[in-house]
């Protein structure tokens, strides 16, 4: 999946400390596809018991529908190893994440699944919270060529990226094809080992 | 060369290949496999046309959605017994090893794997799980993946990995009875918070850790990721080579000799420099407990929980209050004799035998108290097995908790065994988020010990009292 440029509004939920198990529940890991996990994204605050939707949940807001960036706290994506957080959010239709900064297996499982980790410090969080908040619809855009996010203020800032994984989402490619153009070494380590 | 740590030492040797600007090739030496985060690798497996690569190194289990009691069709969960059908589909199609659900061999992922002496210093271990810091505890370099990577390393026994920075933590100091390796670490999790460890290796040092036995250093590795670090090792010594001598798949003979001499080289050399390094007094410890909804959220059991109007802790003030909030918990007390509901005795934190001995040693003669339910439920049947040579099912029968069969279970509440919204459980597992244990289940993990007392009096219990 190729990382084209985003233009949207963003979701704002910008907790700490948010861990997988929030973002998609163990209840619904039985599955053995990737695809049809966003129902279930953020299942336990998006629904009640009776699986209505909280009408005060972030997700759940009119200017929430098509957003595809989200905005968290610090740590997003603690706890689990488990990929199918990164699935559910991009089954669900999101292509970025903007926080203050992210757990390392979920910012990796991200990265393999097309979901770009945008990192910003505080101070940056605190204005671009204050503007979303104030105007749900504020357009925020990701340029993934200049690395570059640009706040609904006109803000312009350079996130953050190592060039390896920038390569990856920008051609689509496969990581696997990578690992597999080094066969001579592994041969000659597993030769040299077993 | 220059001094270095453990962890770099480990590291280089299995660095295939570095790329400037990209991460490195590092060659994996065991791969476990499990239900829940392996059916989607092995599809991308059968959609490239790839094989396993090396199925000798490649070992997978039955724990996460198995169930804990015994089975009837009605009672049966379709989709989690689809998911175990689709592993045993994949492992016999790929020729890799797996240990099913009538396997005595069976267990959670990270008891097994030390169980058998798959486990061994110096090796990388990776599995599709976040606790597989937990093999750390032999001076392996374990770390959980993603299920992207689970197929990564099927297809080219490789994974691409960025080098985290090294980070000592340095224990000194003698735990005080009653204090157990699940108090320490709950403590250095509080201490440094949920992401203190995140882009950091930990190494664990010093005479506390050298003091503890292989089954205690496991406990502390497993919960470092708890502390946002994918791993955490300590250095092998003479109480891992005991442990190891004589399991199934350790070195035997004049191979065993071999490998000890070069494990014994796997220590921090005494110049190698740190990123980070924090010291830590054991023999100040207290039986520890959280109180909120993450393993950081913990204090001592006579402290009172924070206050957010008076914010001293790492944690946010807004967390703190969303937690306390779920919690039902009140600030400015400590939690000694909250209320209960349910006990969970088990999880690849406190699974193991010592842990079962331990909480065993406790209950017997006495009774769980009657307004809550126990579940005792065993890391590896390995496990189960030697429990009941031992007597301890009884024991635990006897005192009124319910025996069962070995799996992750209640840890993460995703095979049946959960807490109903509300309730209160004290549990041995890694950890307390919101729902972990069942939709709207409330949380408190705690040591075995802490947990036996507790399920006596029925509420939260310092069992110092007791000793």
């Amino acid at each position: 999946m190729k990382f084209e440029r985003i233009k949207s509004s963003a979701v704002l939920l910008p907790l700490d400390d948010v861990d997988t198990d929030q973002i998609i529940p163990a209840r619904y890991l039985k599955t053995i596809k990737k695809d049809g996990l966003g129902k279930h994204l953020f299942a336990d605050w998006r629904y009640s018991s009776e699986g209505d939707e909280h009408g005060d949940f972030a997700l759940n807001q009119p200017s929430s529908k098509g957003a595809s960036i989200l905005i968290m706290g610090v740590n997003f994506g603690c706890g689990s190893s488990r990929e199918h957080a990164a699935w559910a959010l991009v089954d669900y239709g999101f292509r970025a994440v903007i926080a203050k900064s992210f757990a390392d297996i979920f910012r990796t499982n991200a990265l393999k699944n097309g979901l770009l980790p945008i990192a910003i410090d505080a101070e940056t969080h605190a204005e671009l919270v204050a503007m979303v908040a104030a105007n749900p619809e504020a357009q925020l855009s990701v340029d993934l060529d200049d690395q570059q996010l640009v706040l609904p203020n006109g803000t312009t800032l350079t996130f953050p990226l190592d060039p390896f994984s920038k390569r990856i989402l920008i051609e689509g490619a496969n990581e696997l094809d990578y690992i597999l153009s080094f066969e001579d070494a592994i041969s000659a380590y597993e030769s040299e080992h077993d | 060369m220059s001094p270095r740590a453990l962890f770099d030492k480990v590291w280089d040797a299995h660095v295939i290949a570095q790329e400037e600007g990209s991460p490195a090739i590092l060659y994996i030496d065991l791969h476990l496999i499990h239900d829940v985060t392996s059916p989607q690798a092995f599809a991308g497996l059968r959609e490239s046309g790839s094989k396993v690569r090396r199925p000798d190194k490649t070992v997978a289990t039955m724990d996460h959605s198995t169930p804990t009691l015994p089975v009837t069709f009605e009672l049966r969960d379709e989709m989690a017994w689809a998911q175990l059908d689709q592993l045993k589909a994949n492992c016999e199609e790929f020729g890799v090893r797996l240990y099913a659900m009538d396997s005595d061999k069976r267990g959670i992922v990270h008891v097994i794997g030390p169980e058998l002496g798959l486990t061994q210093p110096g090796l990388t271990v990776v599995c599709g799980d976040s606790h597989t810091s937990t093999h750390g505890a032999f001076g392996a370099l374990a770390f959980g993946i993603g299920t992207s990577e689970v197929e990564h390393v099927l297809a080219t026994q490789c994974l691409l990995q960025r080098k985290p920075k090294n980070f000592r933590v340095h224990v000194d100091g003698f735990m005080q009875p009653g204090v157990s390796s699940k108090d320490l670490i709950l403590a250095l999790i509080a201490k440094i918070g949920v992401n203190g460890g995140t882009g950091y290796a930990l190494e664990y040092t010093g005479a506390a850790i050298r003091a503890m036995d292989m089954e205690q250093r496991m406990t502390v590795c497993n919960m470092s990721i708890e502390a946002g670090a994918r791993t955490g090792m300590i250095a092998p010594d003479d109480t891992t080579f005991e442990y190891l001598s004589g399991r199934e798949f350790a070195p035997k003979d004049d191979a065993w000799d071999a490998a000890v001499q070069k494990w014994r080289e796997l220590v921090s050399d005494p110049e190698a420099e740190y990123d980070r390094s924090i010291d830590f007094d054991a023999a100040n410890l207290e039986p520890m407990i959280t109180f909120g909804t993450n393993p950081g959220m913990a204090i001592p059991i006579t402290a009172p929980v924070p206050d957010p109007k008076e914010n001293h802790s790492l944690i946010p003030t807004a967390a703190l209050e969303k937690a306390l909030a779920y919690m039902d918990v009140a600030p400015g007390k400590p939690l000694l004799g909250h209320k209960l509901d349910v006990v969970f005795l088990g999880s690849c934190a406190n699974g193991r035998l010592s842990d079962l001995r331990q909480a065993a040693q406790f209950l017997k003669g006495r009774k769980i108290a009657d307004n809550l339910r126990m579940l005792v439920v065993p890391g590896s049947q390995a496990v189960k097995h030697q429990a009941e040579a031992e007597g301890l099912d009884r024991i635990f029968i006897e005192a009124g908790a319910e025996w069962r069969q070995a799996g992750c279970s209640m840890c993460l509440a995703m095979n049946g065994d959960e807490v109903a919204a509300g309730e209160y459980v004290i549990s041995t597992s890694n950890r307390n988020y919101e729902g972990r244990q069942g939709v709207g289940a409330r949380s408190f993990l705690a040591s075995p010990l802490t947990a036996a007392a507790s399920a006596v009096e029925g509420v939260i219990t310092d069992v110092r009292a007791y000793l």
